[in-house]
């Protein structure tokens, strides 16, 4: 079983949802990273998503388009993230690591020499925000010969027609972005959230993890009890940008706080 | 499987131009892309659809644009070419539309589809103002609410278009991420587009974007190169030798050119704009400085680095002023049908300028990058060839930025 299958499965063992962790990669600088996603795992977090930054991060909301500016501003190449990811591997074995951000930096270079530097790297999945299942020939054939997983996005707007074509090819498990918009706004209500991951049940049997304006634990808490994941990410990255290089203790006191919330 | 003789058959289904073009896009917005495909699709076979289309464009935009017979520009030519060469100038006089340029074309299409679709609120980018106001007129003729994003740099540098699209109603709204430019206003409209699907329009202005954009934009915008072929017939009897059209996001290039694509007689050159010099790292030509990849929903040549980074693009003239190209050019271009070349921000000063002096039209800074070409491949064509042109917007606008470059106070 891949890490994530591995990861949440024990989570629904322990009967609670997985903690699903966004920072991104390379903020505020690449020498930071590693510190930062130590932090994660401490705090509590079970799977862990690194950005990697995109000029021109169009699903994103102000707190992650400026972590992205951040991180070009300080240098981060491609070659840091990869490093990132082989670094953070070799220190947690067991921590699903996925990598998440924006089509062009991952094809850059061909699908398939992204898909082996990510395995490579110990990547378990990647998520493109900008490749919905009509470009899956762009990243997905590449990833999926290399053992990655590519995980597939579910919207509000994902309606009964659509899903079908989301989890044909999906695998690892099933984003949900709870609100139609950019990260790090408004919080989708529990009843749509209630209601789209029962819908959502219907079509896959992959675990389905809802994010998007998820930032406390009293937000996190109720979802929780619902799906099999909780993303949080805008939040964490609000304490970046707030503390910079000395993030990691206030990072690991927030994802402590919400990995109580899950408990 | 059939092969066609036919470069005017694209997109293919799933709306790529070759390798390029596509539905890049998150996954909120893809069934409102679908959607719109759909939508689009039963227009174009809707007889109502085209008989409202066309009475706006006729009454409203003011259609059909002359196609005007450049005398001064073509003896200009021949004053200094050799002998026997100077090929006739025609110019498509789309700066003579409501609005002043081209955009309005695409504008009235696409408003017409968004009150098919009830939707209630329209949005757009906007980098020299002129599909801002394109989008803030059809809005307020159709009575509809409209933000345009707009980078803070351009706000800046097009301040009569700023105040036009307000006295229009819309709301202008100054984006102020990366270098404050079209791509920035892009991004911003796509952010406000996936919050706000359940109602909103996005009327894109350039012939790229996500799948139906492309093929919708070309379009509408081929009426440009369906009159200028009858016009060219009727007063010439013949096809012209070259057409010759600006690029920035390429939608009055590709409205020119589509209708001729099938005549193999027709040459076809587009500009792109190379600001400080395509040697710098200060300009805007994507085919001749770039490399295929994805961005703002399609596939295409951008402006980008070994990470596939954006890089900012640079030209005086706002409108050209992007790091990519619609998808249909990439392919064109892939395939040699059509040509590419690109005129630095001086050169298109100094034919801005010729084009005010010799032939009473000021042109805008887009078009300009055209009349550099015209003037060059005019002279080493001969005299009985036939040039059309795309006098795709007027100057007005930027009479401030030509003052300014000229170091001239007004």
């Amino acid at each position: 079983m891949s890490r994530l299958a591995t990861t949440f499965a024990r989570c629904k063992a322990e009967g609670r949802a997985a903690l699903v962790t966004f920072v991104t990669g390379g903020d505020p600088n690449p020498a930071a990273t590693p510190a930062i996603l130590d932090a994660l795992v401490e705090g509590g977090a079970d799977v862990i998503e690194l950005g990697m930054p995109f000029t021109d991060p169009m699903a994103d909301g102000p707190a992650i388009q400026r972590a992205n500016i951040r991180s070009l501003a300080a240098g981060t190449r491609t070659a840091d993230l990869l490093r990132i990811a082989t670094e953070f591997r070799q220190r947690h074995p067991d921590v699903p690591l996925v990598l998440m951000g924006y089509a062009n930096p991952m094809v850059k270079r061909g699908p398939e020499w992204f898909a082996h530097a990510a395995r490579n790297a110990g990547v378990d999945g990647v998520i493109s925000v900008d490749i919905p299942p009509e470009e899956d020939q762009e990243l997905g054939p590449a990833l999926r010969a290399a053992g990655i997983d590519f995980i597939r996005l579910a919207t509000p707007t994902s309606d009964e027609q659509r899903l079908p074509t989301i989890m044909d090819g999906a695998s690892g498990f099933i984003y949900y972005v709870s609100v139609a918009g950019i990260t790090g706004m408004q919080q989708a209500a529990q009843a749509s959230i209630d209601a789209a991951v029962a819908r959502l049940k219907r079509y896959t049997d992959l675990p389905i993890a809802v994010g998007f304006g998820v930032r406390t634990p009293e937000q996190a808490g109720p979802i929780g009890k619902v799906a099999d994941g909780v993303v949080v990410g805008s939040a964490i990255i609000d304490i970046v940008a707030e503390h910079g290089e000395h993030a990691a203790g206030p990072v690991r006191d927030l994802v402590a706080s919400l990995a109580a919330a899950l408990r | 499987m059939t092969l066609t003789n036919t470069f005017r058959a694209q997109p293919d289904d799933s709306g790529h131009f070759g390798q390029f073009g596509g539905r890049y896009v998150a996954e909120t917005l893809m069934p409102l892309i679908l959607d719109l495909e759909r939508e689009y699709r039963a227009a174009k076979e809707d007889p109502a659809f085209a008989a409202e289309l066309d009475d706006l464009l006729k009454h409203f935009v003011g259609r059909p644009s002359p196609l005007y017979y450049a005398e001064r520009m073509t003896e200009h030519v021949r004053a200094t070419a050799a002998p026997g060469k100077g090929a006739k100038i025609y110019l498509k006089r789309d700066e003579l539309n409501h609005t002043g340029a081209h955009k309005i074309n695409n504008c009235v299409g696409q408003i017409l589809l968004a009150l098919r679709m009830g939707k209630t609120r329209i949005i757009a980018e906007t980098g020299a103002g002129q599909h801002g106001v394109a989008t803030a007129t059809v809005a307020a003729r159709f009575g509809l609410p409209c933000v345009i994003f707009m980078g803070a740099t351009d706000v800046e540098r097009q301040k009569p278009n700023v105040f036009r699209m307000k006295l229009l109603g819309a709301e202008v709204r100054p984006v102020t991420s990366g270098a404050a430019t079209l791509k920035d206003a892009m991004n911003d409209a796509l952010r406000d587009w996936v919050a706000n699907v359940h109602d909103t329009f996005y009327i894109i202005g350039t012939a790229a974007g996500p799948h139906p954009y492309p093929e919708l934009v070309r379009d509408f915008q081929s009426v440009i190169g369906k009159e200028a072929r009858e016009q060219i017939l009727e007063r010439e009897g013949r096809l012209p030798d070259l057409l010759v059209a600006a690029i920035g996001g390429g939608s009055n290039a590709i409205g020119l050119f589509h209708p001729f694509l099938d005549d193999p007689e027709v040459a076809m050159l587009g500009v792109e704009a190379a600001g400080h010099g395509l040697d710098t790292d200060a300009h805007a030509a994507s085919l001749a400085g770039g490399e295929p990849g994805i961005l703002h929903g399609n596939k295409t040549y951008l402006l980008q680095d070994e990470d596939g980074q954006i890089t900012e693009a640079h030209s005086i003239s706002a409108g050209l002023d992007y790091p990519g190209i619609g998808p249909e050019h990439s392919w064109l271009h892939s395939i040699g049908r059509v040509e590419y070349s690109s005129a630095t921000d001086k050169e298109a000063l100094e034919a801005f300028q010729t084009v005010c002096q010799v032939e009473g039209i000021i042109p805008a800074l887009e078009p300009s990058h055209a009349m550099v070409a015209v003037f060059k491949r005019a002279a080493e064509m001969d005299r009985d060839q036939i040039i059309i042109a795309n006098m795709c917007g007027r100057g007005d606008k930027d009479i401030f930025t030509v003052a300014d470059a000229l170091g001239v106070e007004i």
